[in-house]
């Protein structure tokens, strides 16, 4: 089993991007398991057609220590493993705790046994804000990162901070970065400054997800573009980026930039004209 | 053994064993005292992660200190339950049940908590603490209730005051607030007992009726009743005619405290954990403050004269006079008796941030030379005095903590006492407003004064002088007896006292010359000491670990 976490700045789209990549794995028949690690529950929500989900936290405050996995495991599409995290609302008590708490309990419940999936999946809330943030990436619980990024100034700073966070727990946990995966807000000159970051962070470009309508609109219906519209140009986007993710051999302890460095690569790409 | 003459080569080689930047640090917080001239000394600090240190933490200051030996307040830890249930009546502060109608509520022997768990800390606790309130309101009817936050109720953010307003309004007829005194604010627990002071002075103090009883009205602030202290005042007090309105907060009760801004006089004990209530209570209510220590019998005497001479009364000087020469009689029945078997011997004292100073007068009473002393928790000011404290740097962790700014009470406010007449009582009789001189100038030239003591620096003081008693806590007590040296603890009192007063001084002297005249730590000794050697081997399956052989 892959164990893959996605990192991102807030509102790039990961769990978009995270979502229609699975359904691309799924479509290749490959077994996925998708954990949410953000509190508004909402990473699973394509691929199961809405928020059915009722979150691990939420469970396990109701139910007390006597939980099952098909308590917290619901099937989404093309027989995709679907479970939340969790967390409190807004402005309450500590997220990140309780990502540690629910995905233990994955641990405990077994979740990752079963050898028939391929992929798992987590899809980790905004920046690495702390040390539950980190969780997923932490004592081996993710092995690869994919960062969602875009030509935009705070996207890329946040993808650079997430790089430090790996280089700390690189040793430890022996996690490695997969590459950056662009997903566009149509900035100039945006999938090369994309490939030259990702050239001198020492990874790759992924893929160079190009904006569509098509992708809000199978959100408004709850789906994936692949479940929505398989035949749209977008799907094949997505269709691609699996495929890359599933071949990718590419695994490396990122060389995160100075910040001077950075502004540079904008000044560079024309971003600041 | 050493000498005092030896203490500048003891200093070095304290410090020679320090890595480089620790021995730095440490040097000025180890000072060889000068009373003529008193050196600058390093205190309230950040202890260096690694030295085993006295000290303890914000949320101890707080509600263990400073509200835990009030009787009628309940005390709510908001936190994982061993904080509330290690903090639980552990400094044996004693209390009487009241003699007022409706007064006779104890909490004391309760142990409040919100017990918070896992889930608390995910989604936050603050509908926890909301019912935990309530249910203790329900149960109890108290008048009052504090919340204190533990470490991670700052973590997660949970706004305790929020909730204490929200049912402070709620209940109707119980006043709630609440404590950010989370362990980690502050270099110590001096931190809470600032955080204490602030909170009882803007939700407590001045909320009660005005008290008009009583010629000669005072409050005790900073003396905790630990093993009845404040039983043994109150009666002095009252022989003397003077009527003590609150103590802060021995044997106290929050009706005590909201009314205390009736008095005349606040008299402060341990100047580090309530000289802000002083400070701000002769602010808004104009009433002036003197340190007293009642800790030794002549200290009593003298401190019972300065609150006579602040009154001005005949008629209450002559009184003062005659309970001191009744109680002294006594005193110097027991302190005669002792004396042979104290005289001349030694003592070393690291306690808390007033006990290592006042309980020197206990020592010198007792022929007692004191030869090392320092504060878990003081401030420069309670070693140099208060005229340095325009000097003190401020640090980040003193910047954590609120200052209130504090202006005169347009209806409650009253100068007792004209500013003329401060200076006459100052010039002619002595008598020192608002100061407090600290340690330094009582001790020796030549002895050792240290901040924040380390584990490693009390063995090697003890090697170096071996003192006939050390006085510290419970952390440092079988430490020190394993090294043959008896240990008092002037926390708990080994489960005796009283000590204040002119009574308490003649337990202690009886207690003192017990430990000092015992040959019980004079066998004390490990094998290795009696010329039995242990031999190591390493541990194999089957074999012993330790193996000894003569």
């Amino acid at each position: 089993m892959r164990k893959i976490a996605i990192y991102g700045k807030g509102g790039i789209g990961k769990s978009t991007t995270t979502q229609n990549t699975v359904a691309g794995l799924a479509e290749m028949g490959k077994k996925v398991m998708v954990v949410g690690c953000d509190p508004k529950a909402d990473s699973t929500r394509l691929l199961l057609g809405g928020l059915a989900q009722k979150t691990v936290l939420d469970t396990l405050r109701e139910e007390g220590e006597d939980v099952e996995l098909e308590d917290i495991v619901k099937e989404g599409y093309s027989k995709t493993l679907c479970t939340e995290s969790g967390g409190p609302e807004p402005g309450v008590g500590c997220a990140g705790r309780g990502i540690i708490t629910s995905i233990n309990l994955l641990e405990q419940l077994g979740a990752y046994e079963d050898e028939e999936i391929d992929f798992a999946f987590y899809d980790v809330l905004g920046d690495v804000v702390c040390g539950g943030f980190a969780m997923p990436i932490r004592e081996g619980k993710a092995e690869e990162i994919y960062i969602v990024v875009s030509g935009e100034m705070m996207a890329m700073y946040a993808a650079n901070n997430i790089c430090k966070g790996i280089v700390k727990y690189a040793d430890a946990g022996g996690v490695r970065l997969g590459g950056l995966i662009c997903n566009s807000r149509l900035v100039d000159n945006e999938k090369e400054m994309i490939q030259e970051l990702a050239k001198k962070l020492g990874t790759q470009m992924l893929h160079f997800v190009p904006r569509e309508n098509m992708v809000q609109r199978a959100e408004i219906n709850r789906k994936t573009v692949i479940d929505f519209a398989p035949e749209h140009a977008q799907a094949d986007e997505y269709r691609s980026l699996a495929k890359k993710m599933a071949d990718n051999e590419l695994f490396v302890i990122p060389t995160p930039l100075e910040i001077e460095e950075l502004e540079q690569l904008l000044v560079d790409y024309g971003i600041t004209a | 053994m050493s000498s005092l003459a030896d203490n500048e080569k003891l200093k070095d080689d304290i410090l020679d064993i320090y890595p480089a930047k620790v021995a730095r640090k440490r040097k000025k917080s180890i000072v060889l005292n000068d009373p003529g001239e008193i050196p600058e000394i390093q205190a309230n600090v950040r202890t260096i992660p690694g030295i085993i240190t006295q000290r303890g933490c914000s949320y101890a200051g707080c509600k263990g200190v400073v509200l835990g030996p009030t009787r009628d307040i309940i005390n709510l830890t908001h936190g994982p339950i061993g904080c509330g249930f290690y903090s639980w009546l552990t400094r044996r502060n004693q209390t009487r049940p009241g003699t007022e109608a409706g007064s006779d509520e104890n909490f004391m022997t309760y142990c409040f908590s919100t017990d918070m768990q896992d889930p608390n800390i995910v989604f936050g606790g603050e509908k926890k603490l909301k019912k935990a309130v309530k249910e203790a309101y329900d149960t109890f009817h108290p008048k009052a209730i504090g919340i204190f936050s533990t470490c991670p109720v700052g973590l997660i953010g949970d706004d305790v005051h929020a909730v204490a307003r929200e049912m402070t309004e709620e209940l109707g007829d119980c006043n709630v607030f609440g404590f950010s005194c989370e362990g980690y604010k502050g270099v110590s627990q001096s931190a809470g007992h600032h955080i204490a002071n602030n909170q009882l002075f803007k939700h407590v103090i001045g909320k009660g009726e005005e008290k008009t009883e009583g010629e000669f009205k005072i409050n005790l602030l900073g003396e905790y009743n630990i093993g009845g202290d404040a039983f043994v005042l109150e009666d002095i007090f009252e022989k003397c005619g003077i009527t003590l309105g609150a103590t802060f907060s021995g044997n106290s009760t929050y009706d005590q405290f909201a009314s205390s801004y009736s008095a005349d006089l606040n008299c402060i004990m341990c100047h580090r954990s309530i000289n802000y209530v002083a400070e701000m209570m002769e602010e808004k209510y104009g009433i002036p403050w003197i340190k007293v220590n009642f800790i030794g019998a002549e200290s009593s005497a003298k401190s019972l004269r300065k609150i006579a001479d602040y009154f001005g009364s005949q008629k209450l000087k002559d009184r003062v006079e005659e309970v001191i020469a009744e109680e002294m009689s006594a005193v110097s029945a027991a302190r005669d008796e002792v004396l042979p078997r104290t005289e001349g011997k030694s003592a070393m004292l690291f306690v808390g941030g007033s006990r290592a100073h006042h309980y020197q007068d206990l020592f010198t009473e007792l022929g007692m030379k004191t030869l090392a002393a320092g504060y878990e928790f003081g401030h420069r000011d309670d070693y140099e005095g208060r005229r340095v404290i325009p000097n003190i740097k401020i640090d980040a962790d003193s910047r954590n903590i609120e200052e209130l700014s504090v202006s005169a009470d347009p209806d409650k406010y009253n100068q007792r006492i004209t500013d003329e007449e401060r200076a006459r009582l100052t010039e002619e009789r002595g008598l020192e407003f608002s100061d407090y001189e600290g340690l330094m100038p009582q001790m020796e030239e030549g002895t050792l004064v240290i901040d924040d003591l380390s584990h490693y620096e009390m063995e090697e003081l003890i090697k170096a002088h071996k003192p006939d008693v050390f006085c510290a806590g419970i952390k440092e007590k079988y430490a020190v007896q394993k090294m043959g040296v008896p240990l008092k603890q002037l926390h708990s009192y080994d489960y005796g006292g009283p000590y204040a007063g002119f009574a308490g001084a003649v337990n202690f002297y009886k207690d003192i010359a017990l430990m000092v005249s015992s040959r019980v730590w004079g066998l004390v000794g490990a094998p290795w000491e009696k010329g039995e050697s242990l031999s190591p081997v390493y541990v194999e399956s089957g074999a012993p670990a330790v193996t000894m052989t003569e």
